[in-house]
């Protein structure tokens, strides 16, 4: 048995097969072994004819399909020490009588050098997917710093990647076989080093994790397609695979709720919603008729009446406020309960005639749930706003103020549009689509729930203020 | 708000676009060290979700608000999801410093549709034009266009992005009408004509140093299980759209719960199998030379769940079969269930020296059970594997599920999962 004693490396190897292919040397007698590897090979089998023998003058020429040279240089990155015995077989077998033997794919061998080299493509792959630079400053400036374990011995192979890549940046590979660095200038690969060399998470993992979770959609689980593609192998470096078990999880239950919520919503609406059909002639009393069937969302089953607005036909002023409560639902007329007096004191107050203006809401049925005996209010969703819209834009459109007055959140949803906060632009005049500028003060039932008693007499004041607006604007 | 919610929901919004892919652009580099960035051709996933879909680019969208109201969409005008906007320059960071550290392989930006449709396009634009000229970045873009918006604009994302696409939403015109009655089936179809256009004239003119136009051309994506249109209707309106607009893909997105969904949807987990196997007869359409009436047709418009599109075609048509494994030629080798693109290739430029087996097969991992009743070889007898057996499509269909008395649906794992 010949011993060849070389780098490991696919270019070392190739001269040493030469000469082993020159001495007609048959796999079965020669042993490969690697320089910087540990001495494994059996001292018991060691005959004394070890040592390589330097080529003949007359030495003869092999040849190899390119094909060979381009596996073989992948297949010598793989770990497996018997990579080299696989290659001196299948060049052995090819100059023996073989010359096509890498097409014939179902051959072990040739089947073995595919499967390695795929391993090993697949591994430079995923080093290129899973690489995790960190920032690090240095007296050298900004260094993006990476610890990464490859399967295979790449690094080498796969640094002129990163240098395509990144060649701008100064960067590290740290890996326990080899690292490899980048200057902005030269690649460097030094010997191998262990994971405490590594930076630390820095600040932007935090967005990236952010953003994994937030990509993650729970209604398509499917975690053995991850694992398949993503192996557990490189989790420990990834910092986004940290949050993989709360993602799966949480998965069941976010899907439920989304499930149960648009189940709750919708099971009364899609049979039970009938459109709205204004009348196309008449004048308002034709448009309140015809409001007190109205089925467009399902808030009238449990409200005792349509309370739609009230008010002189011609006012200049038009007040829209969220929904009837409890006693308008039960009077049928807007503003006559808690909140509705507490709006009228304050218009005395302000010195605004309160039969100057017309009132109504933007939703007109009361929507509550049962506590106790009282009926609680509830805020209608933007869908019933929007199914109840039509009715408030016929009655604009019928009274033609040259003002709106927009109490409370729903209300201003409704005439201004969403997104827009009260307490941000309470005071203010916005523009709406109906060419009437919008007042918008708090309504006057947030004054009610008031927690602290002694800001009522403050908060009653602005309410005053924001209303004497309307006074300004009538004895203009 | 912050950086970090915005981006929470922004992603959030974007991730019901199926597209991640970062492949079929020109080779770049950064080399020259003034840029930042790569690509090769091929794409990088650098990093799975447990919904086992890649994470590829960074896709988001520069703003959820929107003026339109489709009903399928969860960033519709009636929804009730929070809402955010990136600027230009919060997204531009957020791209470089994501690809600095080896998170992506470049960015996916969309946008609602605020203001007008011009507006909306001009801001996307304006991200992808920052990245290019100002930082150099040679990383992957992909632009989702408005197709409202003007032709001058659309030339310009092409200018600036590898891929660009616009989503024709639903299978048919009628779909699109019902469920988003501001987008217009025939405006989506010109505007893909024009970019096709563009695309081709910067191919033929790429000789003379012409400015390039989405090198890694369109795609578009097409929502299943929202609507009742049939396999037949979903495959018909993508051969045609790769036919007319040489379209590089068409994503088929299994229509899944959302936040606040609308009510004349279906309430029902997303029909992942179904998906499947539509991307499966896509591929057959594409790759594997079968025409969509051998897949589909009037009779039977659906795919069928159980099995595969190519076993389900093999079990129509037994007839064809055997295929002999050493004389068969390539187009019939590629019909037989359970040998791809790659080992149809391979025993072809084997079988030139040596008679092939069926243990070969078994060394190359092909599985027999499938494989084995539809060919042979001088030691196999695709009769002993039941080629002509009544109960063939039952060893390849999962078991019947025995419904239970006291509910009417499906068991709820996979009701949430939709995994079979």
């Amino acid at each position: 048995m010949v011993v060849f004693t070389f780098a490991p490396t696919f270019s070392a190897w190739k001269t040493k097969a030469r000469l082993a292919l020159q001495q007609e040397l048959s796999p079965q007698d020669v042993f490969w072994k690697e320089e910087s590897s540990i001495d494994t090979f059996p001292d018991l089998f060691l005959g004394e004819e070890s040592s390589e023998k330097q080529p003949a003058a007359s030495a003869k020429t092999f040849r190899v399909p390119r094909e060979f040279l381009t596996l073989g240089d992948v297949v010598a990155c793989h770990r497996d020490p018997s990579r080299w015995d696989l290659l001196y077989r299948l060049v052995w077998r090819i100059n023996h009588g073989e010359p096509h033997l890498l097409d014939h794919t179902p051959d072990p061998d040739v089947h073995d050098l595919l499967l390695k080299e795929r391993a090993v493509s697949r591994d430079v792959h995923k080093m290129r997917a899973f690489i995790r630079f960190r920032e690090v400053a240095t007296d050298d400036g900004m260094w993006h710093v990476a610890w990464f374990e490859p399967q295979h011995h790449i690094v080498a192979r796969n640094a002129p990647f990163f240098v395509e890549r990144f060649a701008s940046i100064k960067w590290s590979i740290l890996t326990p076989d080899a690292c490899a660095h980048w200057d902005r200038k030269e690649l460097r690969i030094s010997p191998g080093t262990t994971r405490d060399q590594a930076p630390a998470a820095d600040a932007a993992e935090e967005l990236w994790k952010t953003y994994y979770r937030a990509f993650f959609n729970p209604a398509r689980l499917k975690p053995s397609m991850m694992r398949k593609e993503m192996s557990p192998y490189y989790w420990n470096n990834l910092p986004e695979a940290m949050l993989i078990p709360t993602l799966l999880a949480e998965a069941a239950g976010r899907t439920a709720t989304m499930v149960a919520a648009s189940q709750a919503k919708r099971t009364p609406e899609l049979v039970e919603s009938t459109p709205i059909r204004l009348p196309t002639k008449g004048d308002w009393p034709a448009l309140k008729e015809a409001a007190e069937s109205c089925r467009a969302c399902p808030l009238w089953k449990n409200a005792t009446c349509t309370v739609f607005g009230e008010g002189p036909l011609h006012a200049r002023v038009l007040v829209v406020g969220e929904q009837p409560g409890d006693q308008e639902d039960l009077a049928g007329r807007p503003f006559v309960g808690p909140a509705g007096q507490l709006f009228d004191r304050a218009l005395q107050t302000a010195g605004v005639p309160r039969d100057h203006l017309y009132v109504t809401n933007a939703v007109k049925h009361f929507k509550w749930t049962p506590q106790g005996k009282r009926r609680l209010h509830q805020k209608p969703t933007s869908r019933e706003i929007a199914a109840c819209r039509p009715w408030l834009t016929a009655e604009i459109d019928h009274v033609k103020p040259k003002l709106l007055v927009c109490l409370g959140s729903t209300a201003v949803h409704s005439v201004v549009g969403n997104g827009i906060k009260v307490t941000q632009d309470r005071g203010q005049t916005l523009p709406t689509e109906f060419g009437i500028p919008a007042l918008i003060p708090v309504h006057p039932s947030s004054l009610l729930r008031q927690p602290d008693r002694s800001r009522e007499a403050a908060d009653f004041a602005a309410f005053v203020a924001d209303l004497a607006k309307i006074q300004d604007f009538l004895s203009k | 708000m912050d950086l970090s919610r915005k981006l929470a929901i922004l992603a959030d919004a974007a991730k019901y676009d199926a597209s991640c892919a970062s492949s079929g652009t020109t080779r770049r580099d950064s080399r020259d060290g003034k840029g930042l960035g790569s690509t090769t051709g091929s794409g990088i996933c650098h990093s799975y979700t447990p919904d086992g879909r890649c994470v590829s680019l960074l896709k988001l969208l520069l703003t959820n608000y929107c003026i339109y109201d489709c009903l399928y969409c969860i960033n519709r005008r009636s929804s009730n999801v929070p809402r955010a906007r990136f600027t230009v320059d919060e997204v531009v960071r957020l791209t470089i410093d994501f690809y600095r550290r080896n998170y992506i392989e470049g960015l996916f930006l969309s946008s609602g549709i605020i203001r007008t449709p011009e507006y909306t396009m001009e801001q996307v634009i304006a991200v992808a034009k920052k990245l290019r000229t100002e930082h150099h970045f040679r990383g992957y873009i992909h632009l989702k266009t408005i197709p409202e918006a003007s032709v001058d604009l659309i030339a310009e994302a092409g200018r600036w992005a590898d891929r660009v696409s616009i989503n024709i939403e639903l299978p048919t015109s009628v779909d699109l009408e019902r469920l988003a009655p501001q987008k217009n089936f025939s405006a989506i179809d010109g505007a893909m004509g024009r970019i096709r256009q563009r695309i081709d004239a910067a191919k033929d003119e790429a000789q003379f140093k012409a400015p390039p136009f989405a090198p890694a051309g369109q795609s578009t994506q097409m929502i299943v299980g929202a609507t009742p249109a049939t396999d037949a209707d979903i495959l018909s309106q993508a051969s045609s759209l790769y036919q007319r607009h040489r379209l590089k893909r068409v994503y088929y997105s299994a229509f899944s719960p959302i936040p606040d969904a609308s009510s004349h949807l279906p309430l029902v987990a997303p029909p992942l199998v179904r998906e499947h196997r539509l991307y499966q007869a896509d591929w057959l359409l594409r790759f594997y030379g079968f025409e969509q009436k051998e897949l589909v047709d009037p009779q039977s418009p659906l795919l069928d769940l159980g099995v595969d599109p190519k076993l389900a075609w093999a079990l129509k048509n037994r007839h064809l079969f055997p295929v002999d494994l050493n004389k068969a030629p390539r187009a019939l080798l590629l019909r037989v269930p359970g040998l791809g693109v790659r080992m149809v290739d391979r025993l072809v430029t084997a079988r030139r020296w040596q008679a092939l087996r069926i243990q070969d097969l078994a060394r190359l991992r092909v599985s027999i059970k499938k494989v084995g009743p539809f060919v042979e070889t001088t030691d196999h007898n695709p009769r002993h594997y039941g080629l002509d057996d009544d109960n063939l499509r039952a060893r390849f269909a999962p078991p019947p599920e025995q419904l239970s008395l006291f509910t009417d649906s499906a068991p709820e794992a996979s009701v949430y999962s939709g995994e079979l």
